[in-house]
């Protein structure tokens, strides 16, 4: 079925067609019993995070007006970059994958929901949702892995040009959002020839993609700064500062979910004909979730179930939690990897991957960089 | 700059663009929301906002009936009486909306609403079970062409039955005084279950209108054709009906002078086959049978469908049909699209025919 196959150990093969037909079919199970019990609860959720993030969004603006005080700056700051997180990450993210469309309120819904972020709302639902979703972890369709400028499996060939990755990839997590604006955008692609370059429908998104950018600058580096008056500068510091506290967070944290030593990834044509105990089944393998407390889980947009989130990414992601001791059954009882860790964890680990795949495979091996077992697949029968 | 100042005109028009101008920066610091999303936490009746209203208080009217007393927003633009509005509520989380006439007169800030329970009714319940004073729900402006000229006729005669009282009774409330000669029929079960039944027999006894009760338990379904006998000078009377479909549709058959209807539901004919719908825009594709309103699977399925009386006449739930056929769930009467084409239907009332794409 995949890449897995050439692989030393290969994590399914175990599996009798019959076995992932019946993963698939449980995990319909559990969905529905989800989707039959969504309700006041979870709408009651959903409006106090967005009501906790508009008070601290305000809090934080009010407090930065005085920003030339140093603690206030470091309070202003800290909060703004926590609204901003919960912004694109609990609220956003999930809005935008249509969690929450049951409620049928117009500001809470798929379509009409715009986030504080560089990329628009409708382009990035569209290379998130339909591509990544879809395509998730196919190296050569799926664009989050390596974001189309890294090396992100070691099928893939090296060029001397990936030496520089860990530096491109710090650089994207500093500017994560513009990064994600342009690849929505698909720029690689879309600069390359000039017939790509004046397509009138590439031009409407650039222009589109430009005016969300403009307002989102005019807002943090104009307008509050000019309000603060007297501390001017300090309020455009602090808000540069929680923009790329959200940028570094949000790039930890979607690392995590695809990057880090267990997760596999799978070939482009290994997905020919999938059916949908295959689709789950690429799901759970191509992602990790991340071990953490309430406030972590919030924090990540409940990214931290990763697994859960891909299985079922329109659940509410309040119900992430509540589902993933079931989903984890699953996972045990066919024998299959459940990759998840502490945070700094699976940073680390996916920054190694980011370092090893930078290297040629036999350099990286000669430097004891080699692809470590994990402990799932040391217990499956190799084929 | 004196004349300016002293000029209201010149003043209010320079308040205004201040005005404008304030929001346009607060716009632009709330980029991308909208400043209203902020206000609305603190002041979200205010003028300006989307119109909402504040649950003053929720009392039984009868064993089967419950009124609801609300407070709407800065932005209610009043109503005239007979008039319905919409009421969008949370029930298990899910934003729905109801038609409910208005049953008191207007004036003083406050509107009503009578609700009769309806045997396994969403919203009928929660008003019943759930609402509580304090609570927020939203509203739409008072509408519907169910009301009486001003000034009224001289001989008015209202004909009701069940739940169809609540406009005339805020026709009653607001006009009684106004009234030279009117005539009230109204069918219910028995006395008791008469919704307003005593405030109704205190106009009567107080001489301000003539009560007609039929007590369909005891007496039998109210006779159309034997109106007459209880009201002689019916063709003389302008008549105002609300009430159960069977009353109306009789009405409306063997009436000869001039008849005003409210239905609050609408009658349907037999389904015909059903076919997959696609909510284009959103990507949702869905099966459905033949007697599905297109309007209720979209909103099931999470598609923010327009919708306003949910029953075929106000129009605000029309989409482009882009291609397929849907049928006319009260007439059967099926509608096709060319492909590329976008005739409008309202979706409240069409099913699906066959497959068919809606651009929503
Ligand atoms: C213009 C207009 C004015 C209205 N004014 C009032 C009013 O003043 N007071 C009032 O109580 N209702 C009024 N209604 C009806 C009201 O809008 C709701 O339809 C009603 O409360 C039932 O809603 P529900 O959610 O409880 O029932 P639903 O959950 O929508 O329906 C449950 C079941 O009851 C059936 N049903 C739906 N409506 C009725 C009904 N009216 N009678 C019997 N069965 C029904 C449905 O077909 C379904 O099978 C009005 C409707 C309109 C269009
Ligand atoms: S909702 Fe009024 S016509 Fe359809």
């Amino acid at each position: 079925m995949t890449v897995l196959q050439k692989k030393a150990a290969n994590p399914i093969g175990h599996l009798s067609p019959e076995d992932i037909e019946e993963i698939g079919r449980r995990l319909d199970e559990i969905r529905a019993e989800v989707i039959a019990s969504r309700g006041a609860r979870d709408a009651a959720y959903i409006r106090k995070v967005i009501s906790v993030q508009r008070k601290l969004e305000l809090g934080s603006r009010a407090v930065l007006l005085l920003s030339i005080f140093p603690p206030a700056w470091l309070i202003g700051t800290a909060g703004l970059s926590v609204a901003k997180i919960l912004d694109n990450m609990e609220i956003g993210h999930n809005i935008l994958h249509g969690q929450w469309d049951w409620m049928r309120d117009p500001k809470i819904h798929s379509t009409t929901y715009e986030w504080d972020h560089a990329s628009p709302a409708e382009q990035w639902k569209h290379a998130h949702n339909d591509l990544h979703h879809t395509f998730t972890n196919v190296v050569g369709k799926d664009n989050d892995l390596g974001y189309g400028i890294m090396r992100v499996d070691e099928d893939q060939r090296w060029y001397p040009l990936y030496l520089a990755q860990p530096f491109w990839n710090f650089v994207n997590a500093l500017f994560f959002e513009y990064g994600i604006a342009a690849y929505d955008l698909e720029l690689g692609k879309n600069l390359a020839t000039k017939e790509r370059r004046q397509d009138p429908a590439f031009k409407a998104r650039a222009k589109q993609v430009l005016k969300k950018i403009r307002g989102q600058m005019t807002k943090d580096y104009v307008v509050h700064p000019l309000l603060s008056g007297p501390s001017v500068l300090h309020t455009l510091a602090a808000n540069a500062v929680a923009n790329m506290i959200r940028n570094v967070w949000s790039h930890s944290v979607i690392m995590c979910g695809h990057f880090p030593e267990g997760v596999e990834t799978f070939e482009k044509k290994s997905i020919d004909g999938e059916t949908r105990g295959e689709w789950y089944l690429r799901q759970m393998l191509g992602s990790a979730n991340i071990s953490g407390g309430r406030a972590m889980h919030i924090m990540t947009g409940n990214l931290s179930y990763q697994i859960e989130h891909h299985l079922f990414p329109d659940l509410p992601s309040n119900r992430y939690q509540e589902i993933a001791p079931k989903v984890r059954a699953i996972f045990d009882e066919y024998n299959l990897r459940y990759t998840t860790g502490p945070l700094p964890k699976q940073v680390a680990s996916a920054w190694a991957k980011v370092f090893r795949l930078s290297l040629p495979n036999d350099f990286a091996a000669k430097l004891r960089l080699g692809r470590p077992v994990g402990p799932g697949r040391a217990g499956l029968p190799a084929t | 700059m004196t004349t300016f100042a002293s000029d209201p005109r010149a003043r209010t028009t320079f308040r205004s663009r201040l005005r404008d101008r304030a929001w346009q920066v607060a716009a632009a610091a709330t980029h991308p929301r909208d400043p209203a999303d902020y206000l609305d936490m603190f002041r979200p009746l205010r003028a300006g906002a989307d119109l909402r209203a504040r649950v003053v208080e929720v009392r039984p009217e009868n064993s089967n009936a419950v009124t609801v007393v609300l407070r709407p927003g800065n932005a209610w633009r009043g109503h005239r009486p007979g008039q319905y509005v919409r009421i969008g509520l949370e029930v298990d989380g899910v934003r729905l909306w109801r038609s409910y006439s208005l049953t008191s007169a207007p004036g003083d800030g406050l509107i009503t609403i009578t609700a009769k329970a309806v045997p396994d009714g969403v919203v009928s319940a929660h008003l019943a079970q759930e609402l509580r004073p304090g609570q927020l729900v939203h509203l739409d402006q008072a509408v519907g062409d169910f009301v009486l000229p001003d000034p009224a006729p001289a001989k008015i005669l209202f004909v009701t039955g069940g739940s169809g009282i609540t406009p005339v009774m805020g026709m009653l409330r607001a006009g009684l005084g106004r009234f030279e000669d009117a005539v009230l029929v109204h069918s219910e079960a028995n006395a008791d279950a008469v919704l307003f039944g005593d405030e109704l027999r205190d106009y009567a006894a107080a001489g301000h209108l003539r009560l007609v009760e039929q007590h369909t338990d005891t007496q039998g379904r109210l006779d159309v054709a034997a109106l007459a006998d209880v009201v002689p000078d019916l063709a003389e009377r302008e008549t105002w009906a609300c009430g159960p479909a069977g009353l109306l549709d009789a009405l409306e058959e063997q009436w000869s002078g001039v008849l005003h209807t409210e239905r609050f539901r609408t009658p349907l004919v037999e389904p015909g086959e059903g076919g997959s719908v696609t909510f284009s825009a959103t990507g949702t594709t869905v099966e459905l049978d033949g007697a599905t309103p297109i309007l209720d699977a979209g909103e099931q399925n999470g598609v923010l469908m327009p919708s306003g009386c949910r029953m075929g006449i106000c129009f605000s739930c029309v989409l482009p049909l882009r291609s397929g056929a849907v049928r006319d769930l009260r007439t059967g009467e099926v509608t096709t699209a060319a492909p590329g084409d976008g005739v409008l239907v309202q979706t409240c009332i069409s099913a699906a025919a066959g497959a068919c794409d809606i651009d929503c």
